[in-house]
């Protein structure tokens, strides 16, 4: 770490070698499915540099913007019926529902903790044992294993009064429902760097194998999706499609193993539907029966989201197309017109880390 | 929302550990990483280190540029 390298001038240098590699007579799609390289994306202002012939696009990769709005409503009720302290992380806290988000549901004196670590929310519960203290458990399998432990530890210590509300989604199956998706034209994945840290690449594997898609797991800096992208330019001049790992530094190939056992120990696959893709299967994660009593689902009896619900979402929110790359932000009628990161319509535009808002905030500036 | 961000483990007591980064310390649970030992870097999701970090990023920038040329004199 002390030897210094000029980033600036690896930058121009690995930009430059991208546009060499880069085949002059066809159009390259490439998505990225993870929200921190979204906004790393938007702001080194990659798209804007880049040749014209690449597309990059933002895929589901913000697990905020996927959840579904009826999870929203549920925990929003929840939060407001007193006798229950709501733990989240930060992420979930200004995320509106039909009638305000968390953060306005504890200025009507709902208690909402935010929360570090599933950790700090074991502690609380240990702290209010007249309380119900409920973790709202969004994200992808880089969070889920951290959940998954603080439902054995709640279990361990006899913590009766902790329970969580998993509204978890796996990658994969999502991937694998893009590229069966006929609509989507997709040439290759810069795929997520820490939820590969805990599946590791065997999960990705059926991209290359199946559909001849070409991937690599990417780290977070604007230098890392450069190489990635050599890297899936390169898998495309040679015609030869794998799974190769660019984050060699936080990724190993057979992922965390501990990790992967815990999820298997706590969770059970379910399917799930996602906001703005609709139902994938084997897509979510389900607290399995034996930790039944610490399944806020089941403790509260919060419904299963519905496929489908009269009024559910704006008809002119693009952001399942978005997400499936067949629409650009600015191509939707809504966006930075009644949609803004303010006043968000669609969950492409929720999150900071949704595809319409890293355009909102990046392309507009 | 899947940040991780590399922290310096400094103690180490069973299965919770201080880890520190630029001076700032925190709490995190090692028990996805039981390997870690006082000195060792680990990526730090949430509260918990998920990942050992093994090389460092020097060593990979290196390795990237001497690829370039690689690739730039086939």
């Amino acid at each position: 770490m002390k030897q210094k390298v000029n980033k600036k001038q690896l930058f121009l240098e690995l930009l430059k070698k991208v546009n060499e590699f880069t085949p002059e007579n066809r159009t390259l799609n490439f998505m990225e499915v993870c929200g921190t390289h979204t906004m790393t994306i938007g702001k080194s202002a990659l798209r804007q540099l880049l040749p014209e012939s690449i597309n990059l696009i933002s895929g589901p990769g913000c697990p905020v913007c996927v959840t579904h709005d009826e999870e929203i409503e549920n925990y929003l009720e929840l939060a407001l019926q007193g006798e229950v302290i709501i733990a989240t992380f930060g992420d979930l806290l200004r995320v509106p529902g039909m009638d305000g988000s968390l953060a306005d549901a504890r200025a009507k004196g709902a208690d909402v903790r935010v929360v570090y670590s599933t950790l700090d929310a074991l502690k609380l519960a240990k702290k209010n044992r007249s309380k119900e203290v409920v973790f709202l458990g969004v994200g992808f399998e880089t969070t889920a294993p951290t959940v998954a432990m603080s439902i054995l530890h709640a279990r361990q210590e006899g913590i009766e009064n902790f329970s969580v509300y998993s509204m978890h989604k796996l990658i994969p199956p999502a991937l694998g429902a893009l590229v069966t998706d006929k609509e989507v034209k997709i040439d290759g994945f810069i795929l997520p760097g820490h939820v590969s840290t805990i599946i590791g690449v065997e999960p990705y594997r059926f991209l290359a194998g199946d559909y001849q898609k070409a991937g690599v797991i990417t780290g977070f800096e604007p230098e890392d999706i450069l190489q990635a992208l050599l890297m899936l330019l390169k898998q495309i001049r040679e015609n030869q499609f794998r799974v190769e790992v660019q984050y060699t530094r936080g990724v190993s190939l057979e992922g965390n193993k501990i990790a992967q056992k815990l999820l298997k120990e706590v969770f059970e696959p379910e399917d799930s539907l996602w906001r703005g893709l609709g139902l994938i299967p084997a897509s979510g994660l389900k607290i399995r029966d034996e930790f039944d009593r610490y399944d806020a689902r089941k403790k509260f009896n919060l419904g299963k989201p519905r496929a489908t619900k009269p009024g559910e979402a704006n008809k002119n929110c693009a952001c399942g197309a978005i997400l499936k790359g067949i629409k650009t932000p600015p191509q939707c009628a809504l966006f930075n017109r009644v949609c803004t990161p303010l006043n968000p319509v669609g969950p492409c535009m929720v999150s900071s880390e949704g595809a319409c808002a890293a355009y909102y905030r990046y392309a507009e500036a | 929302m899947c940040l991780a961000v590399p922290f310096k483990i400094t103690k180490k007591i069973d299965n919770m550990a201080v880890a520190e980064l630029k001076g700032f310390s925190r709490e995190v649970s090692v028990a996805l990483t039981p390997e870690v030992e006082v000195g060792d870097w680990v990526l730090v999701h949430a509260g918990f280190a998920i990942h050992r970090v093994t090389e460092d990023d020097a060593r990979e920038t290196l390795k990237l540029l001497e690829e370039l040329h690689e690739a730039e004199s086939k």
